[in-house]
């Protein structure tokens, strides 16, 4: 403008330009603030000494990483070998998660066609019916759940008192209540991304599979299944990641053998006795973990659509 | 029942009920096999509830369904060999053009490779092979719909079902469209049943047309039948363009009727059953079986005045209001010899029939 040389149009996106720029200051310092800054932090404190009682000595250290992935006995003074307990309480976290996921899945999908399917203005009384437990805290529902597996807990002396079993249950301290506690805390996760994907679902094309000879089960499979695979993707994603470092579930309901990823690295850092570098070393490798996972799913889906 | 192999569907007595909203009032029709037939109607008579009772999708609340002499009301939709083509096309988003024409053939049980081989026949047919990877998202909507009609007739139904399947597409596709379908039925000899609300597309591909209305059946035949004999003044009104005018009946002396005009003007016409002396009733006279004059050519003609005319291009309409009050279209075609009969506002003029242009009608 000033010059009468420059088009008209770019200068104008130029000053536009600026102005998103400032515009998105607001998401970028959130970000940093939310996101990059404590994860800066754990990655920074992983490499460090741990003081003894708590908190880090300023000192460049692989000890957390070391001690994660091998055992060098009781002195550290023997040669290396592969320390399997670590690995295996994350092996263990997945494989809960996993059932966990699998379970919500299983419970959660035909609750969500349920919601999809009814009559438009009853949908979101059911959505509503669905979240209301979520409105209580974690613990004191976790805690209730306990109360309702336990040897002398409702659901035990009931299915006594109907005949279906003689002994009590002994649920609790098992995998399985964890998987259930998991499986409870996150159930919304799975419904609601499903129940939007199966709302937008058009029910025509169910009809169209049925014209061309599909029976029931070949349309579930073959249409609609896939169209709003999506959502089931988002689903699992948003109830396997939260159980994969849940501590509350396992502490309360699967007691100490039970032990997961979110009960070691909360310990690392409860009271005076934590270990913070190798708390924060578990933390990195769970976030890798998880990472590899998303990235799996997205390249998949990518390849599917493309 | 009927056991003739010539009758493609035969509807018995159907009757539909929404709750307590009845859609079709007891209906019967048969179809003919390898004919394309047409159900026609304004929005909401029933013409999607009816060829959905037909695919299976409603149940029927009573009377039976026939395909070629089978009952087929009580099967479900996936063991009827009937196809239906959607009017918003419901093509299977996730599936390519070709895994969308194999999919019904698939699930007849053929190997891939044959369902491959026949759905990239039917698209070859419908001039969409180079489309074949493509996605449906990635079509344009006359592309859709022909991807549609080849998914439908990949698995060579015995009757193909077209719920307004030409709606979506701007005119000059349609028209288009209307050929090709045309061409396909004869090509392929499969009874379709096609509906649709416009009366000028029922009439260009029909071989018979049903006229619904309210959930009932109004009048069904061939085009021509139900254009130059309408049965009532709604089949009268819905098909075409036509002038309707209140006349009482003097004498009926077999076919034809004679009648006089509310100012007593008296008229001949073509009279149909259920109609005697002193009768109160609607004739209906068509714009094109009309023509003007400076003065009457016989002693029916009607006298009046022009008030406009209306240029359409193909023909020229004028408007008359007649001594005795109603107004009158009058079509001519844009020809030297049309146009030599198209007058001046304010002229007086004759307005004169052809043989047979005047009909009566039952209500
Ligand atoms: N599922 C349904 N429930 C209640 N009423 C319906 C349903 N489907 C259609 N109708 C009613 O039945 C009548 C006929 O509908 P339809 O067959 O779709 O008409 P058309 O296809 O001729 O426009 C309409 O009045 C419509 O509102
Ligand atoms: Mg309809």
């Amino acid at each position: 403008m000033a010059g009468g040389a420059a088009p008209g149009g770019s200068v104008q996106s130029k000053t536009y330009r600026e102005a998103r720029g400032w515009l998105l200051l607001p998401a970028w310092v959130t970000l940093g603030i939310l996101t990059l800054a404590p994860l800066t932090i754990m990655l920074v404190y992983s490499f460090l000494t741990k003081e003894f009682r708590g908190g880090v000595i300023w000192e460049f250290s692989l000890d957390a990483y070391d001690q994660f992935f091998f055992d060098r006995g009781l002195f550290g003074d023997e040669p290396p070998r592969i320390e399997w307990t670590y690995i295996g309480i994350f092996w263990r976290s997945i494989w809960q998660a996993g059932a966990a996921t699998i379970l919500s899945l299983l419970i959660g999908f035909p609750t969500a066609c349920f919601i999809a399917t009814r009559p438009e203005k009853e949908r979101t009384l059911w959505v509503f019916l669905v979240t209301i437990p979520y409105w209580v805290n974690l613990l004191i529902r976790t805690v209730s759940m306990k109360f309702l597996l336990r040897d002398e807990g409702p659901l035990s002396d009931g299915l006594i008192a109907i005949g279906a079993i003689s002994e009590p249950l002994g649920i609790v301290n098992t995998n399985l209540a964890v998987q259930l506690g998991l499986f409870y805390s996150y159930l919304p996760f799975m419904v609601l991304p499903i129940y939007a994907a199966v709302e937008r679902y058009n029910f025509a094309l169910s009809e169209a599979a049925a014209d061309l000879y599909a029976p029931r089960w070949t349309v579930l499979r073959r249409i609609l299944l896939p169209v709003v695979k999506p959502g089931i993707v988002a689903g699992c994603i948003l109830v396997f990641v939260p159980s994969l470092g849940s501590f509350l579930a396992p502490d309360l309901l699967g007691g100490a053998k039970n032990f997961m990823i979110g009960s070691l690295i909360e310990e690392q850092f409860k009271g005076n006795a934590g270990n913070w570098p190798f708390g924060a070393a578990a933390s990195m490798i769970l976030l890798t973990l998880v990472l590899i996972l998303l990235i799996a799913s997205a390249r998949q889906s990518q390849k599917r659509d493309g | 029942m009927p056991q003739d192999r010539e009758i493609a569907i035969e509807v018995q007595n159907a009757v539909k009920h929404y709750g307590t909203f009845t859609a079709l009032k007891t209906i019967s029709l048969s179809i003919r096999d390898n004919e394309f037939f047409t159900l026609l109607g304004p929005s909401g008579c029933g013409k999607t509830t009816l060829l959905r009772m037909i695919a299976g999708f409603e149940d029927v609340t009573e009377g039976a369904i026939y395909l070629y002499g089978d009952e087929i009301d009580r099967l479900p939709p996936h063991k009827r060999p009937v196809n239906t083509v959607f009017q918003n096309y419901a093509l299977f988003p996730h599936m390519t053009v070709l895994e969308n024409v194999g999919f019904g053939l698939e699930m007849l049980g053929k190997s891939k490779a044959e369902a491959r081989a026949r759905a990239g026949e039917v698209l070859e047919m419908v001039r969409l092979s180079q489309f074949a990877a493509r996605k449906p998202s990635q079509l344009s909507g006359g592309q859709q719909q022909r991807v549609a009609l080849a998914r439908a007739l990949a698995p060579r139904p015995k009757v193909l079902l077209l719920d307004e399947p030409l709606s979506a597409l701007d005119l000059k596709l349609r028209k288009a469209m209307q050929v090709e379908l045309k061409h396909l039925q004869r090509e392929t000899g499969i009874t379709f049943i096609f509906v649709t609300h416009d009366q000028a597309e029922a009439l260009t591909m029909s071989d018979r047309i049903a006229v619904m209305s309210e959930g009932e059946l109004q009048q069904l035949g061939e085009a021509r039948e139900i254009y130059e004999r309408p049965r009532n003044v709604f089949v009268a009104d819905f098909i075409g363009d036509t002038n309707l005018m209140e006349v009482t009946v003097d004498k009926v002396e077999g076919s034809r009727a004679q009648c006089h005009l509310g100012g007593g003007h008296k008229l001949t016409c073509d009279s149909v059953d259920g109609i005697g002396p002193g009768a109160k009733v609607h004739m209906s006279l068509r714009p094109e079986r009309l023509f003007l004059s400076a003065d009457p050519v016989e002693a029916e003609s009607l006298s009046g005045t022009v008030r406009e005319t209306i240029y359409i291009g193909t023909d020229i309409a004028t408007v008359v209001e007649l001594e005795d009050g109603p107004q009158f279209t009058i079509r001519s075609s844009n020809s030297t010899r049309g146009n030599a009969r198209v007058f001046e506002a304010g002229t007086p003029v004759a307005v004169n029939m052809e043989m047979g242009a005047a009909r009566l009608l039952v209500d």
